[in-house]
């Protein structure tokens, strides 16, 4: 706008505020502030306590009487990584089961249909009235009181084939978590604008293909950290399959000091492993949400690999400036 | 020549409140058709009526001929499904006062969704028309945006090249203006001059009454659910004969 050739005197004012032409006409340049900063002593203090319970933890474990060789001599034995492979696949179809049966339940339980929506309350009512340990034994010894599953002329086959630890620790943690994805789902899809709805119907889109292109995309903001979170929890609760005899982690964990006498020493084994799956899942959920805030922020945030190179690339920077 | 819309004694209750208390108007092809009155006078929702988004609890309403979300034989009417209603849509484009645009869409994508989905037009088709739609509001440079990226009346404008992307015979203005900016509103206005001055057919509920006497072909003053007065913009808007008509223009004019 402003000409660079042209005088203009009267746009050289300072800026900000400070001493305008009105007053007294001194132009003084603005001083930076030099201030002596707020003392936090408390801050100390309150560090040094931390630090000292911190210390006393670490000497109590290094003077406890475990023995440290067998963590590294285990960590990666075959058994335990077989175990540990059991843990993700059980958690990672129960999951499954339970984002595919959740959404359904989330869509019958907000249906028109009083029967369907009455199906959906009295299937989250149950399953998540009653514990997962419960169920899991449940359906463990389904074979107790239904000897043979007959499914007509499709499949026919003694109940204690079909149930096997694997098949019961499936639909024990799958079916337990529909009904809390059921939840989830349901406040994603009710966070979705009626307005997103009405401009979908308004173009011609039947309600099936604006639930699916319009609806659901959009509810993914809401359900997908939950989500993340029911997955993590999964990993942890999959533990519970062990009381079924599902080879999984805590499982073998418990077999194995079964024979060496070292329980303890097994059970940090199976830590690091719990903790290291929900590190890695952690960073894909971080991932997965930042796919879905698509639309939603001006700028999607960095990625860690894209702050770490221009952090590298950039050079030093002014401090206070990002 | 037939009516593009007519309505013969449209009632609507939400509950206990008769919102709609018999609605009879007839809207001439290439029209452009202004609906004004005070909030609350059933002015949006008889918009809304207009395709299903609301359902009337007594009278016709048709469309280019045909009955709005049924279907008459004989003496009994017969409910439309949930496609038959979809397709009676497809040739109403609607424009809300919210915008109501697809958050999770960039512009183009927002105005290719419908083309795609209900037409099953090819994306590259789709896409052809998009860009020329939005170039028509203006908006060539904005096409790879997001909703959130853009202000309220370029917001808006998108959302009127989604509306024509259908290639409707009609188009529905439900307060296009109301949830913008003052210097906001004259870009939107700006291209509904023009998509009248092509011929559109449009109802268009609105308070700019200088849009409705300038561009408007007709209008009709609502009040308390009924319709008090209608003519052309000119003689109601200058010359009002009602004592409610009077009372509302000398508050917003």
């Amino acid at each position: 706008m402003t000409d660079p050739t042209s005088p203009g005197p009267a746009d050289k004012q300072p800026a900000g505020p400070g001493p305008s032409k009105t007053g007294a006409a001194t132009a003084v340049p603005p001083e930076a502030i030099k201030a002596i900063p707020v003392r936090h002593p408390w801050r100390w203090v309150s560090a040094a306590v931390v630090l000292a319970l911190l210390g006393l933890l670490v000497y109590a474990f290094a003077n406890a009487k475990i023995e440290w060789g067998d963590v590294p001599e285990y960590l990666f034995s075959d058994r335990v990584v077989e175990a540990a492979g059991n843990t993700l696949l059980i958690t990672v179809l129960a999951m499954l089961l339970g984002v595919v049966l959740g959404i359904v339940l989330a869509i019958m339980r907000l249906s028109d249909n009083p029967v369907t929506s009455a199906f959906a309350n009295l299937y989250i009512w149950f399953f998540r009235g009653t514990p997962v340990l419960l169920q899991l034994l449940l359906w463990y010894n389904l074979g107790l009181v239904f000897q043979t599953l007959n499914l007509g002329p499709l499949y026919k086959n003694e109940m204690t084939d079909v149930m096997t630890p694997f098949v019961a620790a499936l639909l024990g943690l799958g079916l337990n978590e529909a009904a809390y994805m059921a939840e989830i789902v349901r406040a994603g899809i009710q966070s979705v604008d009626e307005g997103q709805t009405e401009a979908s119907h308004a173009l011609g889109m039947s309600r099936g293909r604006t639930m699916r292109r319009i609806v659901l995309p959009q509810a993914m903001r809401v359900i997908v950290p939950p989500t993340g979170n029911e997955f993590i929890n999964m990993l942890k609760t999959s533990s519970l399959a062990m009381v079924i005899q599902y080879t999984e982690l805590t499982f073998v964990a418990n077999e194995i000091s079964a024979t060496n006498l070292n329980p303890m020493e097994m059970y940090i084994v199976v830590a690091v492993w719990y903790l290291a799956m929900t590190s890695v899942f952690s960073v894909v959920q971080y991932y997965i949400e930042r796919h879905y805030a698509k639309g939603s922020v001006r700028q999607l945030p960095l990625t860690p690999m894209q702050k770490l190179r221009r952090n590298i690339f950039s050079g030093p920077r002014m401090k206070g400036t990002r | 020549m037939t009516a593009m819309v007519t309505a013969e004694g449209v009632h609507k209750s939400f509950g206990p409140t008769h919102v709609l208390k018999g609605i009879d108007l007839e809207v001439a092809p290439r029209e452009v058709f202004c609906l004004v009155g005070p909030s609350g006078s059933g002015k949006s929702t008889f918009l809304r009526c207009i395709n299903h988004l609301e359902k009337i609890n007594a009278g016709r309403l048709y469309v280019d001929g045909h009955l709005v979300g049924y279907r008459q034989q004989g003496n009994k009417l017969y409910e439309l499904k949930d496609k038959e209603v979809a397709a009676q849509r497809k040739d109403i484009g609607m424009v809300f006062q919210r915008f109501n645009l697809f958050p999770h869409m960039t512009a183009l994508e927002n105005v290719m969704e419908a083309p795609v989905q209900v037409k099953r037009e090819s994306k590259a088709t789709a896409r052809e028309r998009a860009k020329r739609l939005l170039d028509r509001v203006g908006l060539a440079d904005k096409a790879s945006g997001y909703p959130t990226q853009l202000s309220g009346g370029q917001q808006q404008r998108v959302a009127i090249a989604r509306a024509l992307a259908m290639e409707p015979k009609l188009m529905l203005f439900d307060e296009p203006t109301s949830a913008l900016d003052p210097e906001l509103v004259g870009e939107v206005l700006d291209v509904m001059r023009d998509l009248a001055q092509s011929g559109m057919t449009m109802i268009v509920v609105t308070h700019e009454m200088g849009f409705a006497r300038e561009v408007g072909d007709a209008l009709v003053f609502m009040d308390d659910g009924a319709v008090v007065e209608s003519g052309h913009p000119r003689d109601v808007l200058t010359n009002p004969q009602h004592q409610r008509t009077k009372a509302f223009l000398s508050k917003v004019l």
